[in-house]
């Protein structure tokens, strides 16, 4: 889950740079920067989750 | 494109500024030496010294290589036709640079400091089991590689500088105390090492609930806030003038914000704690001070005293609140409070520049004299900063420390943990002459 959490945050990055680098200007390219950021977002909660699953399964 | 040259009064000011730094690091250091325990004190001043001399030293020897000013050499790739400058082409060891009050001399005498400032801010989440020498060498990392290539980006001209002169996004990510570069980078590595590191020994039960374990000095938090404000003042103006080409008048404006965001911070902090446990929280209102400091960086030559007074009380807030979800929810020890306090403090400041700042119509943070600039799409500018915080400077800190970890442990073992810092590593406490409590937070 940890690593899945990583590839999407980097994944959310790509979508950010690809989005400047395809797009350029505009509503569009306000779209995609947003869903790469919420994408990060998705990643990040899935990192917190892997991590919480650990400590749980440490027992404490 | 040379850099930009600055008058001579400008230059001395800019000395005089760059000079309180060090006030910072050194409140910080007493802020997360306060907030551990007795029996790692000494180990904690230490390693924050360790700290200042292994990050100044590397970045000395490779960092500002990498990280470049405005207007120097740079690698560049084009994009669509246009260039994004992605890494510094300097010498090491500040080789044919001229020292000698120019700009991009200022600046290396600013980031030494500052990159200090950055790596000492992981050493809050690994107060009381976090060994020496794994500090240093992940200071190294930090100030060699992850710091000065996203400072670049920032400050360096990089492609986040060129978003407004590229793709008409504002003046580019504006960020002109380091919020981001080094409180949020600072931050997400302390999140980072705080995960690797684990929770302290008998930090939680093993129902998962938290056990207190308070601070053992409040008067060094304290002292260790006022000298953080008198550092931020410095760092705050001198990074306006060197890095968004803010005038030197504008220095009292900078002071009046930085102030005012600190002290709405701290205040918003101790009247939520006061609602929160009927009493204000000394621990807290330090992280919330702190805090205010934090979310004014980025914006503090661009907003009036208003607005910082209101990123302050956010900020302070949701210091105060996110270090009881870190604690309570996610099950994340840090002592020192430093993912809340400079990683979440400082994005709400990155985000605060696009929802409040009226910047002026050249922000010299790219090379040459940019043409006039609106704020249109400056918000984005931030949101695409901050993306890239989070999607490639976070699993980027935290995979170097990862891989650190299976070559030199971070962790202390239980039984040096057990001892304390002090004895376990040092072989002498910070305070030889006086008898401590019995070890009631830690488990046998």
């Amino acid at each position: 889950m940890k690593l899945v959490g990583f590839f999407l945050l980097l994944a959310g990055w790509a979508i950010v740079l690809a989005a400047l680098g395809v797009i350029g200007s505009g509503v569009p390219l306000t779209a995609f920067v947003l869903s790469g950021t919420g994408v990060e977002i998705l990643g990040l909660a899935l990192v917190i989750r892997s991590h919480l699953v650990r400590r749980h399964e440490d027992g404490a | 494109m040379p850099a930009p040259a600055l008058p001579e009064t400008t230059s001395i000011l800019c000395v005089f500024l760059i000079l309180l730094v060090p006030l910072a690091v050194a409140g910080l250091a007493l802020i997360n030496t306060g907030l551990g325990r007795s029996h790692g004190a000494a180990h904690m001043m230490l390693a924050s010294l360790c700290v200042f001399a292994v990050a100044g030293g590397v970045y000395f020897l490779c960092g500002f290589a990498w990280q470049g000013y405005i207007g120097m050499p740079a690698h560049s790739v084009a994009v669509s036709g246009k260039p994004w400058n992605w890494i510094g082409a300097q010498p090491f060891l500040l080789l044919h640079l001229e020292l000698n009050g120019s700009a991009s001399s200022l600046a290396v005498m600013l980031q030494i400091f500052s990159v200090a400032l950055a790596a000492l801010i992981p050493l809050g989440a690994g107060i009381d089991r976090w060994r020496l020498a794994a500090i240093c060498s992940s200071t190294a990392l930090l100030a060699g590689w992850t710091y000065p290539v996203f400072a670049h980006w920032v400050w360096g001209g990089g492609w986040l500088a060129q978003l407004g002169v590229n793709y008409g996004l504002g003046h580019g990510f504006v960020d002109a105390g380091g919020a981001s570069s080094i409180q949020v980078l600072g931050g997400l590595t302390a999140l980072a090492i705080a995960w690797i590191l684990g929770p302290r020994r008998g930090k939680y039960s093993t129902e998962g609930m938290p056990n207190a374990i308070p601070g053992h000095n409040a008067v060094l938090v304290m002292l260790g806030c006022l000298l953080v404000l008198m550092g931020w003042l410095g760092l705050n103006s001198a990074g306006a003038i060197l890095f968004t080409g803010s005038q030197p008048g504008q220095t009292v404006l900078i002071a009046i914000n930085t102030t005012l965001a600190a002290a709405s911070a701290g205040m918003a902090a101790a009247l939520i704690t006061r609602l929160q446990f009927g009493r204000p929280d000394v621990s807290l209102t330090a992280n919330g001070w702190v805090s205010g400091l934090v979310a004014s960086s980025a914006a503090c030559a661009f907003i009036a005293p208003v607005e910082a007074v209101l990123i302050g009380i956010v900020g302070g807030a949701l210091t105060t609140l996110s270090v009881e979800w870190f604690e309570l929810r996610l099950g994340v020890d840090d002592p020192g409070g430093a993912i809340s306090v400079h990683a979440v403090s400082g994005l709400w400041g990155l985000l605060a520049v696009g929802l409040f700042a009226d910047l002026p119509t050249r922000v010299l943070n790219v090379a040459g004299a940019p043409a006039e600039r609106g704020n249109a799409g400056q918000w984005l500018a931030q949101v695409v900063g901050i993306a890239t915080l989070l999607g490639f400077v976070f699993p980027l800190t935290y995979g170097l420390n990862l891989a650190l970890n299976l070559v030199c442990p971070h962790r202390v073992v239980a039984e040096g943990e057990r001892q304390g810092l002090d004895l376990y590593e040092l072989g002498a406490g910070a305070y030889p002459e006086f008898v401590t409590h019995t070890e009631e937070f830690t488990q046998r």
